[in-house]
């Protein structure tokens, strides 16, 4: 009896340290996985345990069926606020999770920015040189930059602002021309102009190292820290910042996630600069909360590399994930075929 | 008198065994038609509900109007059928050949080569679509020795588009042609074929007239599956199509996760279905269905 007694309370207080984290595996999650995670849950005694997903539709499945497994899951930051909207997410609660080193606009009602990324464009070494393309303008410039292109094929984040960037639109203008039917129109149209040059439409991250390594196009839209790991594994690969575009990844708690007051605990404490400042060492995106760059773990080297908001446009996902789903679907559909 | 009535008595206690039998093949197979009805029938029975409610949840044939006024629908679903005629064809030209040569060999070196057939079909899906992506792309295998013994100059575009697609499609397919086909060969008696040229054919004329015919219909049986497995085909089209191949099944994909319209993707679900029920009955007029499942002669 007594046996059994303290197996149920050893159980219960397991269960009380458990914590489920979900991400998008590959190098993304490894890193997060050295930088915050790992350390975060033997800093707090946390039993933790890692998934990789595929997004906002698996927790939308759990949180409908009520079976959900997950505490707290990285999202990207538009379909974070369509999810917080459609009731699928927990609210942040501020008060645990200190934001007041943040940068302006990486936090949200529902989500808690993680880190800095940047889509932009990489080039293959042997094709064009370390001088590669160094604007939208030269990435749709087939005559300078002979060759094939890879290009986004299964969402429009990040997809319609490079084609108005090659049209001659300011990178501070492009989501004011966006916010009109025109705009959209008008950056559909350009991506259909370059189209003939697009070899892959890629739907991954994984894809885009995959495409850049093995040199299967010559250039490719994506995500700086793909890129980087494709050079890394010896891809003849480079890539520029100039205008790109700064995104945001934050984690999200599902509504009902079974250890919601701890999963904000551990959320609060991988926000603090000092789990913040190691992710670069092994991905090279920024951390959200400034403070991490005043610990002396960034180095100034590793900062050049890290995606700069001063350089470049926040991403806007209002005028383009919000609105209704006919319209995305147009959208997108325009931009394959 | 006494030998009838003892018929009767008998033809009643056969006729009541004949009862209990039934019944009890029914209490065997009932376990079966349970889990049949709960995971096949509940599940499309609602798919068929889901694809009727509008985005607002109210009925709605909105699922189906769309795939008739979008231009894009028509092209996903002449790329379907595209894509799972040219394979069938393919799989035909390559794997009946094959199946005639292993049908040829003596029995001990056919199991041998038989395992270069089976093989692959015992590889995950995923692996071999990997693996022709691999060898295919412009930094491949193939290209770098091609290149390497002087058969061709510069990489040469293989994958990304419909003839890597069809080429992974093929190679995955063939088995499903060759087994059945190979099947059918192997049951003909060959004295048919002695008879044909003892009566004047000449070996040409013996094949056509004699062999190909009895072929037919494990040939049709494994065309059929191939071109069916085709239509909802979706790792093999996604990896090697470069984006550009896109079939119902990748439809359905980004339905679900990109738009999270499930009445949208249940209709397509639901109109592939019926569509293969089609092809089904059709081919139902011409061959012995249960030859497929591997009954009958």
């Amino acid at each position: 009896m007594i046996l059994a007694a303290t197996l149920l309370a050893s159980t219960a207080m397991a269960q009380e340290n458990e914590l489920t984290v979900a991400s998008w595996g590959g190098s993304f999650q490894d890193a997060e996985s050295k930088a915050l995670f790992e350390p975060a849950a033997e800093a707090m005694g946390i039993d933790l345990t890692q998934e990789t997903y595929s997004g906002m539709s698996d927790v939308r499945l759990q949180v409908q069926t009520g079976q959900v497994t997950f505490d707290l899951v990285a999202s990207g930051t538009g379909s974070a606020a369509r999810a917080g909207a459609e009731g699928l997410l927990e609210p942040i609660d501020y008060d645990v999770v200190d934001v007041s080193n943040f940068l302006e606009g990486t936090y949200s009602e529902y989500c808690v920015g993680s880190d800095v990324f940047s889509t932009t464009y990489a080039w293959n070494t042997d094709t064009y040189g370390e001088d590669g393309p160094n604007s939208w303008a030269d990435f749709w410039d087939t005559e300078k930059f002979p060759g094939s292109r890879a290009y986004r094929g299964n969402s429009v984040a990040g997809a319609l602002e490079p084609a108005l960037m090659a049209d001659g639109v300011a990178l501070e203008d492009v989501y004011s021309v966006l916010d009109s039917e025109e705009g959209i129109e008008r950056a559909i149209e350009k991506v259909r102009e370059l189209k003939p040059h697009i070899e892959v439409f890629w739907s991954s991250g994984a894809q885009q190292a995959q495409l850049m390594k093995d040199g299967e196009v010559d250039m490719s839209t994506g995500w700086n820290g793909r890129f980087d790991t494709a050079a890394r594994d010896g891809g003849k690969v480079a890539y520029s910042f100039n205008q790109g575009l700064a995104d945001v990844d934050c984690f999200a708690i599902p509504k009902g996630a079974p250890h919601k007051d701890l999963a904000m605990k551990f959320l609060a404490e991988i926000s603090k600069p000092e789990y913040q400042d190691d992710l670069p060492k092994y991905i090279p995106y920024g951390p959200t909360n400034m403070l991490a760059y005043e610990t002396g773990e960034i180095s100034p080297e590793v900062a050049a590399m890290l995606p700069h908001l001063r350089k470049m446009q926040l991403c806007s996902f209002r005028s383009l994930l919000s609105g209704t789903s006919s319209g995305k679907r147009r959208r997108m559909k325009c931009i394959r075929k | 008198m006494a030998a009838s009535l003892a018929n009767e008595t008998n033809a009643a206690g056969l006729r009541h065994d004949e009862r209990v039998e039934k019944l009890k093949l029914f209490g065997l197979s009932a376990p079966a038609l349970l889990i049949v009805f709960v995971v096949l029938v509940i599940p499309v029975g609602w798919l068929f509900y889901l694809s009727f409610l509008g985005a607002d949840g109210t009925f709605s044939l909105e699922n189906y109007t769309r795939m008739i006024d979008r231009k894009s629908y028509r092209r996903i679903f002449e790329m379907t059928f595209e894509v799972s005629v040219l394979t069938t064809a393919l799989t035909i030209l390559i794997g009946y050949p094959m199946a005639y040569f292993l049908a040829q060999l003596p029995n001990r070196l056919a199991s041998v080569f038989m395992i270069a057939v089976l093989l692959p079909f015992w590889t995950s899906l995923l692996v071999r679509t990997y693996a022709w992506l691999v060898l295919l792309q412009k930094q491949g295998l193939i290209n770098q020795w091609a290149i390497a013994l002087g058969f061709w100059d510069e990489p040469i575009k293989m994958v990304h588009d419909l003839n890597g697609t069809l080429i992974g499609m093929v190679h995955i397919m063939l088995p499903f042609l060759i087994l059945p086909t190979y099947g059918a060969m192997k049951s003909i008696d060959r004295d048919l074929m002695k008879a044909a040229s003892n009566l004047g054919a000449s070996p040409k004329h013996a094949f056509w007239t004699v062999f190909f015919p009895l072929t037919i219909p494990g040939l049709f049986a494994g065309a059929l599956m191939v071109f069916i497995l085709c239509l909802g085909f979706y790792v093999t089209p996604a990896v090697l199509g470069g984006g550009k191949v896109i079939m119902v099944s990748m439809k359905i994909v980004s339905n679900i996760e990109m738009f999270v319209n499930w009445g949208a993707a249940s209709a397509l679900g639901v109109v592939l279905l019926i569509m293969t029920m089609i092809i089904l009955w059709i081919a139902s007029k011409f061959l012995n269905l249960d030859r497929i499942a591997g009954g009958g002669h």
